[in-house]
């Protein structure tokens, strides 16, 4: 793997930049591997990635339908946070925003970890006690929370708007200082660099058309580039989670919605800080580039379609407005919509299925890009070992027969 | 006035008899009326307008229209600065303010010019590759990175102008004001069709305005005049000017925003700054033109190089000719159009290429004798610092690239027109769902699938002959108006002359420099350069959208309008693949950028949600209650008497009712009426406890959850009549269960004969409380017999009070004898007022939200979103009793799993603090967790409690009911937070319940 350093970027530079290689290699696929994963984004790679780095199997595929990182990998506004409520989410996506803070280093990837701070705000008296709940609950799980003033929220962000006028005015709320936004694309791509450079083979552009079974196992997956069989399968695909489990034979509980986001035109610095609403509905941060980057909810109704309704936009701008007035003469860029995979309990699946040797990881909604190192981390363990990791095991399938939900559908301080 | 070297005497359409003064950068110029920014700037000689984004390179205006990806401009002050705007679609106005964006200290001496200097240290993607040592550094250099990055600034106050948004419906939609467009409307509103027409300048006639063709022998601006005038007469026809359509929506739904002219620009007055139309229409045509695009070379990006497309419309429309001595390079027939437009502003045309061997029809030959012209040729290399001073020319080898050659001959030149071909203008159809498909012929994309009820017309659909265009239109808009039930077709004809259609277009990619590629610029507003392009095929980002995302082409403000095709054909070359099976990148709304403050329209203050009040507010309002928000409702949250505390007034409040009397705003509670033989059947599937048992003129509490289990809401149900039930829900919830039960009636239980009915604001409820609430019902009873015996706890009564028919219901959230008097909402503020002087003489004291809460606290009743956050089962809150002997309701099944029946589940106790500790702080013990760090549980409510002068909370605590007597200790959010506490039962205050049925 050539190094990317200052000084190779320096000397590549004397002749115009021809000794860069590849990123990944563009292998053709064999016909069998130890084991395949299916789905390219963020989560897939970095479980081949850790299978090779922590469990040494190097002979992995990873199947990708389209290009790598062009689900909600590349498509989300990056936030990154482990300010969860209910213990299990915390200790999950507290090791993921670990991972995160030297993933630039280990991967050798800038990914441009940006920990500018997450603000929740909170508009009312009872979302000032949910504040006070979950900051405590936060405190104790040993990650960083901390309640904030008006004031604070003021030092913060000067731009923002405290009038006792509002709607809905801004009582106080919490902040979680390591959390921030990275870039979503070296994520995916610094994964992908990584795994490969470890012998993995990435295969774009190749879709699973059917998984062929027998005996309570997987035996191989018809693809748009032929049939591929593995040992072990892990499926990693969002959005189509139950679509490519229906191939498999078995049903998950996961609605697929449309969530949109938008981008401002560049502008000159002025927003240093990740911010979330829930009752004025909106989460904004301000890329590197410049670009204002906003979301809101999802689509009240299921669908496949990456594209949401103009209705969901207009309430975010009107909840942008409502928090930052100034922001009114702003023009937005592009907005785009893509397909989140929600549970019942808004938390992700990650472990075994009915099939002995395919293991599922999806179901991470609205929030998956925060988890992609963690979620990577835990769900290698679980496929080299055949058991769950600890901190992924209450994440199982069976949760939802048991009855042993993670209900975080306050989580995002957004509902979702 | 100062002259303006550039401008052309007789030509244009602009009011030369109305000069406006403007300010850019500082220095004031001359434009007339009609002018854009660009178009007077250019007439002014400026040729230098702004920087790039990544090298900071000088910039000058490049195209003429929205396609224009260099003259970004900050335009006003205070309020209404606005940033990024574009020089090219803003109108001037007098005393228009205006500055280049992204340039420290000034456009010409930019510091971070630096960069051009180091570019090659910057290929695309360089930051991926550095800042990474030492790992700590990276905060220092995201801060110089983010210094550097950006464009215009954001204002410093808020917006003075307001936003419209307006909805209507139409037969047929045009999108485009050109030739092709005006036909359309033409005959389509003739034929009688609702038709709306926009088109995103100032003027009509799209690519030909003003220009030498003639439409039924009138000069075209004439004929588009004519139009426009008779389309306005037609009473269903509406034109649209300074109106782009931004976003298509399934179904035809589009998404328009006009601009609206303020006939003064510095009143501090509010002004409709632009307009949001949305459009559902039957039908849709997309007149949408095309775009050109540049050619790609060495300093490709030199002030002074522009668009041919750009000049030929600065002439016709401004009457500005941005050059003297004029340099052409195309690849198709349009440059021999301009070369004439030109000569008959009287430029010097320097030297013309042609990348094809021959042209169409020897159009070469007419200019052969007076300037030089290179068939087979295109330009290599443009020189010059600020602006462009010469280029020069080389032969072009087949469909691609040309080396370089020794003895390339320079040609000064102050201008450099450029035409590599056209791009219809797709982004709007792409967005409806149809597919783009790439064709040789014009080395561009067309539209291959168009999806129903959406029609392309004219350059869109990729016709560049205008007599043809409107033939096919014709035969669109016949096939249009049959389909909306019109069968006469009017009979117009539309003969064109002195159009010259464009045919082939023979693509020149990019012309391979000698030295290196990292000056010919694709994307200029991003400054992607061929070499960039060659660093993400090298590196394996050839995927368009990788490539997209690595090299950032098309990713500006632009998004890369006349970049994209460029890139794509390049990339195409690089990889050898043809750019059909590379495709293109999805196209995404908005088509041009919109302003937040149009999305967000009037949504803002106090219409950012619909504020909801009572009946009661009046009076409230006058009590001066404090008011908190509750949903969108205003709720009297405490009312504080001479200047009291909050914590005094809350005591006071809830003594009155312990002791005496109060009086409560109960009207928020939602309210549903369920009619029909099966309403009971169906309360007893939505409740956890039975429903079909009561008896008419009572009332039973119930709890519903979701299919989860999981507690969602609660309250109190009547039955009113045998068939009739009143049901009551939270506040917050109101909505939520309403739709619920629908849901669940409609999709699951069509069976079910009953109908819903929200009555929530029908009736308006004033509940009193308190030992002396009877003695003020009697006064209001008459005859009704309201003694204990005969109206109990948990029944109702229809009391006529002063001849109104009200509905009494003896329940209470207090824990003390409270009736509920239900009243048509018109009445409710006599009845308060009547009640409130009935109850003086015991004082009655009206309370709020905050002690209703205290007051059910120290009972220990549950308040749905405090005690509940949808992870609570109902025996976890202590009404496991209810459910004991159900066979079915929502939620049963999901109670018998076995995490819920078999673990230790959180049980809601009483807490006893030593002092009073924040709701949500966490329930720590040592001794039942072995651990002090693990909580086992949260205070769910806490309140000093007034009747009983002590700290009092509720919590959830795992096995909480086993653990009554055990001492824990709770904290907070901040370290120093932390409190001792007993565990005890929840209800605090007269448990037997004595107090509700004296």
């Amino acid at each position: 793997m050539t190094r990317y350093s200052a000084l190779n970027l320096f000397q590549k530079s004397r002749d115009g930049h021809k000794g860069w290689p590849e990123a990944w290699r563009k292998p053709a696929p064999k016909s069998s591997y130890d084991i395949v994963i299916v789905g390219g984004g963020g989560h897939g790679l970095a479980t081949a990635y850790y299978l090779a780095k922590n469990y040494g199997i190097n002979n992995i595929a990873v199947l990708e339908k389209g290009w790598i990182g062009g689900g909600n990998t590349g498509r989300n506004t990056t936030i990154i946070r482990s300010n969860y409520l209910w213990n299990e989410s915390a200790h999950l996506y507290e090791l993921s925003l670990k991972l995160y803070e030297k993933l630039s280093q280990e991967l050798n990837f800038n990914i441009m970890l940006s920990q500018r701070g997450v603000i929740n705000l909170a508009h009312s008296q009872s979302e000032m006690h949910e504040v006070t709940r979950r900051v405590s609950a936060i405190r104790l799980n040993g990650i960083d929370s901390e309640v904030l003033t008006p004031d604070q929220i003021k030092s913060l962000i000067p731009i923002i708007n405290l009038s006792s006028k509002s709607r809905y005015p801004i009582l106080g709320g919490s902040i979680q200082r390591r959390g921030g936004v990275a870039r979503h694309d070296a994520v995916a791509w610094g994964f992908a660099r990584a795994a490969d450079n470890l012998g993995i083979d990435i295969i774009e552009n190749c879709e699973v058309l059917s998984v062929s079974t027998s005996n309570g196992i997987v035996r191989s997956l018809e693809t748009t580039r032929g049939c591929i069989g593995a040992k072990k399968f892990g499926f990693v695909v969002s959005g189509h989670s139950s679509v490519l489990a229906e191939k498999a034979g078995f049903r998950l509980p996961i609605c697929s919605q449309p969530l949109q986001a938008l981008v401002s035109e560049p502008l000159k610095p002025f927003f240093d800080v990740v911010l979330m609403s829930g009752t004025v509905h909106v989460y904004l941060s301000q890329s590197d580039k410049g670009e204002l980057v906003l979301g809101a909810g999802t689509d009240k109704y299921n669908s496949y379609s990456q594209r949401g309704s103009l209705s969901v936009i207009e309430e975010m701008m009107s909840a942008s407005l409502e928090l930052f007035p100034i922001l009114s003469r702003l023009k937005v860029m592009r907005m785009w919509g893509r397909i989140v995979d929600i549970c019942p309990d808004a938390s992700p699946i990650i472990g075994n299925t009915p099939l002995r040797n395919l293991y599922i990881n999806c179901g991470w909604g609205t929030g998956g890009f925060k988890a992609t190192p963690g979620s990577g981390y835990v769900f290698a363990h679980n496929i080299a070992t055949g058991e769950p990791h600890n901190l992924a095991a209450p994440f199982s399938l069976d949760r939802f027969a048991k009855g042993k939900l993670i209900d975080e559908h306050g989580a995002a301080a957004v509902a979702h | 006035m100062k002259k303006q070297p550039f401008r052309v005497e007789g030509l244009g359409d602009i009011e030369r008899n109305r000069p406006i003064m403007f300010t850019f950068n500082g220095k004031t110029y001359t434009g007339f009326k009609g002018d854009t920014l660009a178009s007077a700037l250019l007439a002014n000689g400026v040729i230098l307008v702004g920087r790039s984004f990544k090298y900071h390179r000088p910039r000058g205006i490049f195209g003429v229209g929205v396609d224009d990806p260099n003259a970004l401009v900050q335009i006003g002050v205070h309020g209404r600065s606005t940033p990024n705007e574009r020089a090219t679609t803003t109108e001037i106005f007098e005393g228009l303010i205006a500055k280049s964006v992204n340039v420290w200290p000034s456009l010409r001496y930019d510091i971070l010019a630096i960069n051009n200097s180091f570019s090659s240290m910057f290929p695309a993607g360089f930051y991926y590759k550095t800042f990474m040592w030492p790992a700590s550094f990276w905060p220092i250099y995201e801060y110089f990175i983010r210094k550097a990055a950006g464009l215009g600034t954001v204002p410093k106050f808020e917006d003075p102008d307001t936003y419209e948004k307006k909805y209507v419906h139409y037969d047929l939609l045009i999108v485009g004001g050109g030739i092709a467009g005006l036909v359309a409307a033409h005959v389509s509103a003739k034929a009688g069709n609702r038709v709306i027409l926009a088109d995103e300048r100032a003027n009509l006639g799209g690519s030909k305005f003003n220009s030498e063709v003639t439409i039924n022998n009138k000069p075209v601006k004439k004929w588009v005049s004519d139009i426009e005038s008779e389309l306005e007469s037609i009473g269903d026809c509406m034109v649209l000017k300074r109106t782009t359509a931004v976003i298509h929506s399934d179904h035809n739904f589009v998404v328009l925003r006009e601009k609206i002219i303020k006939p003064n620009n510095h009143s501090s007055h509010t002004m409709i700054s632009q307009r949001l139309w949305k459009v559902r229409a039957k039908s849709v045509i997309y007149a949408t033109g095309a775009l050109e695009r540049p050619m790609v070379f060495q300093n490709n990006d030199l002030p002074g190089v522009m668009l041919g497309s750009a000049v030929t419309d600065l002439i016709h429309r401004y009457g500005v000719c941005p050059g003297k001595n004029v340099a052409i390079a195309g690849n198709n027939a349009s440059i021999y159009t301009l070369a004439e437009d030109l000569k008959a502003c009287g430029a010097n045309i320097v030297a013309l290429s042609d990348s094809r061997k021959k042209s169409d029809n020897n159009e070469n030959l007419a200019f052969d004798s007076e300037f030089p012209v290179f068939m087979g040729q295109a330009p290599i290399c443009a020189f010059g610092k600020k602006k462009i001073r010469s280029v020069s020319f080389g032969p072009v080898n087949i469909d691609t690239a040309i080396s370089q050659n020794k003895d390339d001959k320079k040609i000064d030149c102050d201008l450099l027109c450029l035409s590599g071909g056209y791009d219809p203008n797709l982004n709007l159809i792409a967005q409806a769902g149809g597919s783009v498909s790439f064709d040789t012929e014009v080395s561009s994309f067309n539209c291959q699938s168009i999806p129903k009820d959406i029609f392309l017309i004219g350059a869109a659909a990729g016709n560049f002959d205008l007599q043809d265009t409107i033939s096919k239109s014709l035969n669109i808009v016949k096939k249009i108006i049959k389909q909306n039930g019109t069968s006469v077709f009017p009979d117009i004809v539309y003969q064109t002359k002195g159009s010259k259609s464009l045919n082939a277009v023979s693509p020149v990619w990019y012309v391979q420099s000698k030295k290196s590629n990292n000056k010919q610029f694709v994307d200029l507003h991003n400054d992607v350069t061929v070499s960039d392009i060659d660093l993400s095929v090298r590196e394996g980002y050839k995927s368009i959208e990788h490539f997209k995302r690595y090299t950032t082409s098309g990713m500006g403000p632009d998004q890369g309008k006349i970049a994209n095709v460029n890139a794509l054909g390049i990339l195409s070359k690089k990889i050898d693949i043809n750019p059909q099976s590379i495709g293109t990148t999805r196209f995404r709304p908005p088509y041009t950028p919109i302003t937040f403050g149009a999305l967000a329209g009037r949504d803002l203050g106090d219409l950012a949600e619909p504020i909801r009040i009572t009946a009661l507010n009046v009076w409230h309002q006058e009590s001066k209650a404090v008011f908190e928000n509750v949903g969108q409702w205003k709720r009297p949250w405490y009312y504080p008497k001479n200047e009291e505390t909050m914590e005094a007034a809350v005591n006071r409040e809830c003594k009155a009712v312990r002791k005496s009397v109060g009086i409560f705003d109960a009207s928020t509670l939602g309210k549903i009426e369920l009619v029909g033989p099966d309403a009971g059947e169906l309360l007893n599937r939505i409740y956890i406890n039975r429903f079909d048992d009561l008896k008419v003129g009572s009332c039973r509490y119930g709890i519903i959850c979701g299919d989860d289990g999981m507690v969602i809401d609660d309250g109190v149900t009547s039955r009113l009549e045998d068939k009739r039930w009143l049901m009551t829900t939270t506040t917050g919830n109101a909505s939520k269960v309403f739709h619920w039960i629908d849901e669940w009636l409609q999709c699951e239980w069509p069976e079910l004969d009953v109908f819903l009915t929200s009555v929530s604001s029908h009736w308006s409820t004033i509940t009193i409380a308190g030992s002396n609430a009877r003695n003020v019902l009697l006064e209001l009873a008459g005859d009704v017999d309201v003694s204990n015996s005969s109206f109990p706890h948990h029944t109702w009564k229809i009391i006529k009070i002063f001849g109104v028919v009200a509905r009494v219901f003896r329940v209470s959230f207090t824990g003390e004898l409270s009736y509920e008097i239900n009243i048509p909402s018109r009445y409710a503020h006599s009845l308060w007022e009547s009640i409130i002087s009935i109850g003086e003489r015991y004082d009655i004291t009206p309370f709020g939200t905050e002690s209703l809460h205290t007051l059910r606290a120290e009972k220990g009743y549950i308040v749905v979103g405090h005690e509940t956050d949808g992870s609570v089962t109902p025996d976890d809150i202590g009404f496991g009793w209810m459910m004991r002997k159900r066979k079915d309701f929502i939620g049963h099944r999901s109670l018998s799993r076995e995490s819920i029946i078999g673990e230790k589940r959180p049980q809601l106790v009483g807490l006893l603090p030593e002092t009073y500790i924040p709701e949500g702080a966490q329930v720590l013990s040592d001794e039942i967790s072995g651990s002090d760090k693990q909580s086992i549980g949260h205070v769910t409510s806490s309140y000093n409690s007034p009747s009983l002068g002590i700290p009092i909370a509720l919590g959830l605590i795992q096995g909480g009911r086993s653990l009554i007597g055990s001492n824990i200790r709770i904290i907070g959010p901040s370290n120093s937070m932390s409190v001792n506490a007993k565990i005890v039962s929840h209800c605090f205050y007269d448990p037997n319940g004595d107090r509700l049925n004296v």
